[in-house]
């Protein structure tokens, strides 16, 4: 049944509460996938031993997790609180399971970047056993790292805001494949080699599909993403992320064209996840996106119970009279 | 966790580990008999010490709170309808009107509404209501009386039984009580923000200027000393009913039923059912016409009830990432 584009609300005011966060955690997405995907870049190159490339993603992958530490504290009302976060382990809470893999993470790699120190150390003891905690380190965080690019998107989903839960089957897909793509892009610039670019590929690839089913599966919450400051950017990401990969898969042997289409795969990381982030604002901001997709479904069950009329009582059916009356 | 944590009907407290919960207690308001007085407002404010919102004029009858907030736990709502018949009324228009003329609003107090009064204004013609009179309406039986009706509602945090705030709240600042209320603990609380989008009905609020999330604690700290919280014990008409939530459903069927009976077929029941999207409110409604015409959500579903399935699909997306990558580093090297 489509729905009528006519609803009644209470002086055209929202219905739930937009989240009252920055376009900090908006950022945080970025930084955050993009961390992940540096270590995960970063293992990759360490286990098929490319220096250049191992070194450049542990890096990313610890500047990244910095920014993204700001950008969490910093978003808090409370920041000075931020150690509560610790008190509990709570599987029902997306963003207290993403403290404790961020935390994972974040010593993971840090220890992994601290070893990359190692050569600027005097000979001795500790320039000897930095490499192999490092690589212990390193492959651990190479393990959290999907986690930490993928919780995210339950995060955003797990909320009342429309378009955002309605999206909770591909979030953690685009996510996961920004992540992939934003981690090609700094293999792109640092060491253009075929491992980084088939990551730019097969995260394009993902992250294009799912970005995909959400603009174009979600009926009306599908809206907000097509529209306004949401639609410019995610279509900005669309064009960013084609960019990158032509680069990336033309430009082989190129450094420029190769550093160029990593910067573009970053850009497009970065610009998608502010995307998806105002488009479920956008949601939350306009009552229709509450009632219209509620009404649809009373509507449905309404059908469903047809026999139990008598007993379904005020929701079902003078929902359809309603949604015709105020048409008129 | 009970097979029906996330979902479903359920005693909530026993279930949060509470051995020898107390009943669950609860509010009735029933909208048919209130006044629109906003008593419960200010008692609200004054038992808990909520700071000022403002002064707004905001166009929307006499409602200048505009919405919950997390300085307003009890919001009193005006609704203007010409005509008995709800639906296709100029008010529903103005609404509609209003909810189209200005995208950009705001939950906090002193932010303009999405509403261009003007326009909204210009739908519906102006209303004779009738001079004031001294006697009670419809007591004179020639007495001039229009067909308008004005609806009023006081609006209040829910309780849920699955209460989506509390679900996704990290640090643990929000919490289930003996009676089976949800409460901030505000020495807790971190200000994350996460409980604000995760309310199905848009309850919760973090207050601007002090950075944590408040809302409507049922007066935890009367009703462990058996007081009635304070809205409830200021309401002057009773459409605040504060007690057992078992009786007050009791009492809150047979109340629709007596008004259907008296012909006013439009009362319903809100939030009353346990096996609705959040498996029934603890604080539940006897409303007048659809909830959306009172900002209430038509069918709110705790977004719980999909968490298992969202973690199964962020952890394939996690194992696509994790296979994506080894394809990559793969084969032999150049």
């Amino acid at each position: 049944m489509v729905p009528r584009a006519d609803f009644r609300s209470y002086y055209g005011r929202p219905i739930v509460k937009p989240a009252p966060w920055t376009h900090d955690i908006a950022a945080y997405l970025f930084t955050g996938g993009l961390a992940a995907g540096s270590a995960l870049l970063a293992a990759g190159g360490q286990l098929t031993r490319r220096p250049g490339m191992r070194r450049a993603g542990r890096v990313t992958a610890i500047g990244a997790v910095a920014a993204s530490g700001y950008f969490l504290v910093a978003d808090l009302g409370r920041p000075e609180r931020f150690l509560n976060m610790l008190r509990v382990a709570k599987p029902t809470s997306p963003m207290s399971v993403g403290t404790w893999i961020f935390s994972a993470f974040s010593a993971a790699a840090g220890a992994a970047a601290i070893a990359e120190a190692a050569p600027l150390l005097p000979p001795g003891f500790v320039r000897r056993v930095l490499p192999p905690l490092g690589a212990a380190a390193g492959i651990g965080a190479a393990v959290v790292a999907p986690a930490l690019a993928t919780y995210t998107g339950v995060l955003l989903a797990n909320t009342a805001t429309p378009s955002w839960h309605a999206a909770y089957p591909e979030l953690p897909f685009v996510f996961a494949g920004s992540a992939l793509a934003s981690g090609a892009g700094v293999g792109l610039i640092a060491d253009p080699s075929p491992p980084a670019r088939r990551m730019a590929v097969l995260g394009a690839a993902v992250e294009l599909y799912g970005a995909h089913r959400i603009e174009t599966t979600k009926g009306l919450l599908s809206e907000p993403y097509a529209t306004g400051r949401a639609g410019r950017l995610l279509r900005a990401g669309r064009a960013l992320t084609a960019a990158g990969v032509a680069g990336a898969v033309l430009g082989r042997g190129n450094r420029v064209v190769s550093a160029l289409s990593g910067l573009s795969l970053l850009a497009a990381s970065a610009v998608t996840r502010f995307g998806i982030f105002e488009g479920g604002m956008a949601s939350a901001r306009d009552p229709k996106y509450t009632v219209l997709p509620q009404r649809e479904r009373l509507a449905r069950r309404a059908l469903l119970d047809q026999p139990d009329i008598s007993t379904g009582e005020s929701d079902g059916i003078p929902t359809v009279r309603n949604s015709i009356d105020t048409g008129e | 966790m009970g097979s029906n944590s996330l979902y479903g009907p359920l005693d909530p407290a026993p279930d949060a580990g509470y051995p020898d919960a107390p009943p669950r207690m609860g509010f009735f308001t029933d909208t048919s008999v209130c006044i629109g007085c906003k008593a419960c407002e200010v008692a609200c404010k004054e038992w808990n010490a909520i700071p000022e919102d403002g002064f707004n004029l905001l166009g929307q009858s006499y409602d200048n709170t505009g919405g919950l907030t997390a300085n307003s736990w009890r919001h009193v709502a005006f609704i203007e309808q010409p005509g008995s018949s709800a639906a296709g009324s100029s008010a529903a228009q103005t609404a509609m009107v209003a909810s189209t003329t200005q995208p950009q609003t705001g939950t906090a107090p002193g932010i303009p509404p999405a509403i261009d009064a003007l326009a909204a204004a210009g739908t519906a013609g102006p209303q004779f209501l009738g001079m004031p009179q001294s006697d009670l309406p419809g007591r004179t039986a020639d007495a001039p009386r229009t067909d308008f009706r004005w609806l009023m509602m006081s609006n209040v945090c829910k309780h849920c039984t699955h209460a989506g705030c509390l679900d996704v709240c990290p640090t643990g600042a929000l919490f289930r009580s003996e009676f089976g209320t949800v409460v901030v603990q505000e020495d807790i609380c971190n200000g994350c923000g996460y409980c604000i989008p995760a309310c199905p009905y848009g309850v919760i609020d973090r207050r601007e200027e002090d950075g944590r999330a408040w809302k409507c604690t049922l007066c935890y700290d009367r009703i462990g000393d058996g007081l009635t919280p304070a809205c409830a014990q200021a309401c002057p008409t009773q459409s605040i009913q504060y007690g057992e939530l078992d009786e007050l459903r009791t009492r809150a069927a047979a109340r629709v039923e007596s008004l259907q009976a008296q012909g006013e077929s439009s009362a319903r029941l809100y939030g009353h059912s346990e096996d609705d999207g959040v498996g029934g409110d603890g604080a539940f409604f006897l409303l007048l016409d659809e909830p959306e015409v009172y900002g209430l959500p038509p069918d709110p579903v705790v977004t719980t009830k999909d968490l298992p399935d969202m973690w199964k699909r962020a952890g394939l997306a996690a194992l696509v990432m994790a296979a994506s990558v080894a394809v990559s580093f793969l084969g032999r090297r150049p």
